[in-house]
């Protein structure tokens, strides 16, 4: 077996040699639960406890935890918050109006390169929660920094590193949730998906990155390790990072780094439906993507022949070559699926060619999602 | 699970069985399917396929990772194991049961220069560290 082909995880896009790893409040848990650690962008997180085709069957089945304590909680404060976020983010902050109602944005350079994907909690005038990427985070709050000097100096953008956050995916997720936190159940029972309720210390969000039900729990980096413990002892499974790829795969949902960067814009990415073009709304970004009409888009493409997709692939197509930008095994299709960059003029139902080392194998264009709610929701 | 003592070992973690008929099968060890994680593809080569010694020639790939098997010794592909077509998992489950692939060797005191258990014992002692 050769060691130098193993491209392990590609999801260390933002690592860095002789760096000395970061840990979470969890890591000793991990640990204590057998985990397989790995270098993830420099933080030392669990790639499985096990089986990671288990523990993606468990998180669509039942439900399953995972310590994203490694993402960054950022607070914009004060009047004025959601005319900053509205020239900030490509998607319109206005489209948020219900207290702890979330939204999904890219955030984009005034060249209309992706800086991040995040999501922005409205609850109050003056206080927006935003959540951002690990390997990205300090460059987003240093953005946001610079961009409020200039247009909302009176704002405080503060990095939330006193939380942690565990998210808690799976059709039981909720009432697992609720069995450790009585005292959440009366703010959140009535939350829509992708809606969040401050309760105190545990600040609890209807969101997720796996395509199925859950909540996101924010709460004191001090009491995640009795939570995490709680929630095992509940009979919620830790589930690493490996599933949790499988899992935002299936579902559709971009991974930044690998499926978007600052090279590319939100349009060729499959964010148009994140992205405010027909409001008079400036945002950073506009003008470089009314510029700049598309000429590639994202497809997801099911592998007929057998193997495995993976980034960086060639996909070769009568409108030109695109390539993979994430590619794995689908546990619950059983097949092998990914996301990829191609020609606008490929069109969903086409079969195209991905390259694998000296092999032209067929694959065919699907619409995405691949699988939500514990089932798959793409035929061929 | 240790090594099995019967058989020999590379130190790019394939293990051979001599068979009774002069052939030898070559699959992965339990420190490899360890490192790799749930198996979902292997492709074997192709029978009647000449390889030389440390030539590449199958894959084998997880759910998170694609690596390279090399030839262990030089010898001709007589046989490659169909049933990992539908069932890549039996790596996982009995490595040195899953066969990938077996060979004629060119020159069968190959073998002797592969390492034993113990020698491939320290290899893999050294990687952790």
């Amino acid at each position: 077996m050769g060691r130098s082909t193993i491209f392990v995880l590609r999801l260390f896009y933002f690592w860095k040699a002789d760096m000395t790893l970061k840990t979470t409040p969890l890591n000793a848990a991990h640990r204590a639960m057998g985990a397989k650690m790995v270098d993830f962008g420099g933080w030392d997180m669990p790639v499985n406890y096990g089986s990671q085709i288990d523990e993606h069957h468990q998180v669509r089945n039942d439900c399953g935890m995972f310590d994203v304590c490694h993402m960054r909680v950022v607070d914009a404060k004060g009047d004025g918050v959601r005319a900053f976020l509205r020239y900030l983010l490509a998607n319109n902050a206005d489209k948020i109006t219900m207290p702890g109602k979330a939204l999904y944005s890219a955030m984009l350079r005034p060249d209309g390169g992706v800086i991040d994907d995040l999501i922005i909690y409205f609850m109050t005038e003056s206080w927006f929660r935003i959540v951002v990427n690990a390997g990205t985070a300090d460059k987003d709050i240093a953005w946001m920094k610079e961009q409020a000097a200039v247009h909302a100096p009176n704002l405080t953008i503060t990095s939330r590193d006193d939380l942690a956050m565990v998210a808690i995916q799976g059709p039981n997720a909720r009432a697992k949730v609720w069995e450790v936190l009585p005292q959440t159940r009366a703010a959140t029972d009535n939350l829509v998906n992708f809606q969040a309720a401050d309760c105190g210390e545990y600040f609890v969000a209807r969101t997720g990155y796996t395509g199925e039900d859950g909540f996101e729990v924010m709460l004191p980096k001090e009491k995640v390790e009795a939570f995490w413990y709680a929630l095992n002892k509940a009979g919620v499974k830790p589930i690493g990072l490996g599933a949790r790829d499988t899992l935002r795969l299936e579902a559709g949902m971009n991974l930044y780094g690998q499926d978007m960067d600052e090279t590319v814009g939100p349009l060729e990415s499959g964010l148009a439906w994140t992205v405010d073009l027909a409001s008079e709304r400036d945002f950073i970004g506009k003008a470089a993507l009314l510029a700049n009409p598309p000429t590639s888009k994202l497809a997801g493409l099911v592998l007929l022949d057998r193997g495995v997709l993976r980034g960086h692939q060639k996909v070769v197509t009568p409108h030109g070559d695109g390539e993979i930008t994430s590619g794995s095994f689908s546990p619950t299709l059983e097949k092998s699926i990914a996301l990829a960059r191609v020609p606008k003029a490929v069109t969903i139902g086409d079969t195209v060619q991905v390259v694998i080392r000296d092999k032209m194998l067929n694959a065919q264009v699907v619409k995405y999602p691949f699988a939500r709610n514990g089932k798959a929701v793409v035929s061929l | 699970m240790s090594n099995p003592s019967n058989l020999k070992y590379t130190e790019s973690h394939e293990w051979v069985r001599a068979e009774a008929d002069g052939t030898v099968s070559i699959g992965i060890t339990q420190h490899a399917q360890e490192l790799l994680g749930d198996m979902v593809f292997v492709e074997a080569p192709e029978v009647g396929r000449q390889l030389n010694a440390k030539e590449e020639c199958a894959v084998v790939e997880s759910v998170k990772a694609a690596a390279d098997v090399y030839a262990p010794i030089a010898g001709e592909v007589v046989a490659a194991n169909g049933d990992l077509d539908s069932s890549p998992e039996a790596i996982n489950s009995d490595p040195y049961g899953a066969w990938i692939f077996r060979m004629k060797p060119a020159n069968a005191a190959d073998l002797d220069a592969l390492l034993d258990a113990a020698a491939y014992q320290a290899v893999v002692d050294s990687e952790a560290h």
